[in-house]
């Protein structure tokens, strides 16, 4: 896979690095010319010097032959605008961009952007997640946090303890996809009662992973 | 010339380009907003010509546009001094809030072709005066 980099500082070095170990093929855009002579005594990677927003820049860096374009400097507009000339004038299908406001995330992807992600909104809602209740573990989210799935241990205050899945009447969009119980998996069914001690993967979508949480653990989150 | 209908223009940019058009358009009538980072940028605006709002502020973020009135407006112009700002600011203007005519200023001749591709009108003032000054070369040489 060629992969083309736009950006600069640490991140850029060791997501190359990544990209490397994977076996991808790796080419650097960054506008200052230290850097560029840093990262390509550093790495094995193609650096060109110059404005990624420039289309001329880009056609050096042989745009035409990314499968991936990932534009990560600090300033929103220049990610869009090289994420769009990629795509339109160098034909590029995937195209990834860092956004501040996280706001600019459905805006990019509205025009044209594969996928924007805000690490301002990726930041807040990993200390949401970890500043829950230490019977909450967080395991991943999937669709860029649309779904989270999350490991509960239900303890003896558990206001569900005894009740089967069928009575406690959990919201719509929320799953109890399995049962940790003594360490062996249980896939739930109506029918299956909820014990002391048991640990629930449970999905949820962020509107009401507050409440479902709150119904399992009986506690505020 | 004929005088347009009193339209809501949201100019972007404070600068020599963006205040003499606040201060023009305000001064024919229209409704001007204005939009610049830096607040010390609308001591351009003159006090006798210009009778529009002023919004501090950076235009790539939504709800600076937002506070703007965006979506009330019939023109938006992005003059700030990079252009990508300015394409940016525009492409939210047209396609999230149907803003009817947007255009922006830019410097690099060699995206006046990716402004066409995404719909968004563009003045260069480099390849403008690039080619009055050549026509310019011409005809003084009489060729």
């Amino acid at each position: 896979m060629n992969t083309l980099i736009i950006g600069g500082g640490k991140i850029v070095y060791f997501l190359a690095k990544a990209f490397f170990s994977k076996g991808y093929n790796v080419t650097i855009i960054n506008r200052k010319k230290e850097e560029c002579s840093w990262l390509a005594r550093q790495l094995k990677a193609t650096v060109v010097f110059g404005n990624a927003t420039d289309p001329q820049v880009l056609k050096e860096a042989q745009a035409s032959s990314m499968d991936a374009v990932l534009a990560i400097t600090p300033n929103d507009e220049d990610n869009l605008i090289i994420c769009q000339l990629a795509k339109l004038n160098f034909g590029v299908q995937r195209t990834l961009a860092l956004v501040n406001d996280p706001d600019n995330e459905q805006v990019f992807q509205e025009l044209g952007v594969t996928t924007a992600f805000s690490t301002t909104r990726m930041i807040s809602s990993l200390i949401e997640q970890r500043t829950g209740l230490e019977e909450i573990v967080s395991l991943f989210s999937v669709g860029e946090g649309k779904v989270n799935v999350t490991e509960v241990a239900l303890t003896k205050n558990s206001p569900v303890l005894g009740q089967s899945l069928m009575e406690i009447n959990l919201p719509a969009n929320c799953l109890i996809a399995c049962i940790l119980r003594d360490g062996d998996p249980v896939i739930p069914r109506g029918g299956t009662t909820l014990c002391a001690g048991d640990r629930l993967v449970l999905i949820t979508l962020p509107e009401n992973h507050g409440p479902v949480l709150k119904m399992l653990t009986g506690s505020n989150i | 010339m004929t005088q347009a209908k009193n339209m809501y223009i949201i100019v972007i940019g404070c600068g020599r380009l963006g205040s003499f058009l606040a201060n023009r358009l305000s001064n024919e009538g229209h409704s001007v907003v204005v939009i610049d980072v830096n607040s010390n940028a609308f001591d351009a605006l003159t006090a006798d010509q210009f009778s529009g709002f002023r919004v501090e502020g950076d235009a790539t973020e939504l709800a600076v546009l937002r506070q703007a009135k965006i979506d009330k407006a019939d023109v938006v112009i992005g003059a700030t001094h990079d252009e990508n700002v300015n394409i940016m600011a525009a492409q939210i203007a047209k396609n999230r809030f149907n803003v009817s005519k947007v255009f922006v200023r830019i410097l690099d001749p060699n995206k006046e072709s990716f402004c066409k591709a995404i719909g968004v009108e563009c003045v260069c003032p480099t390849s403008i005066a690039a080619e009055k000054m050549i026509a310019d070369l011409y005809q003084a040489s009489g060729s």
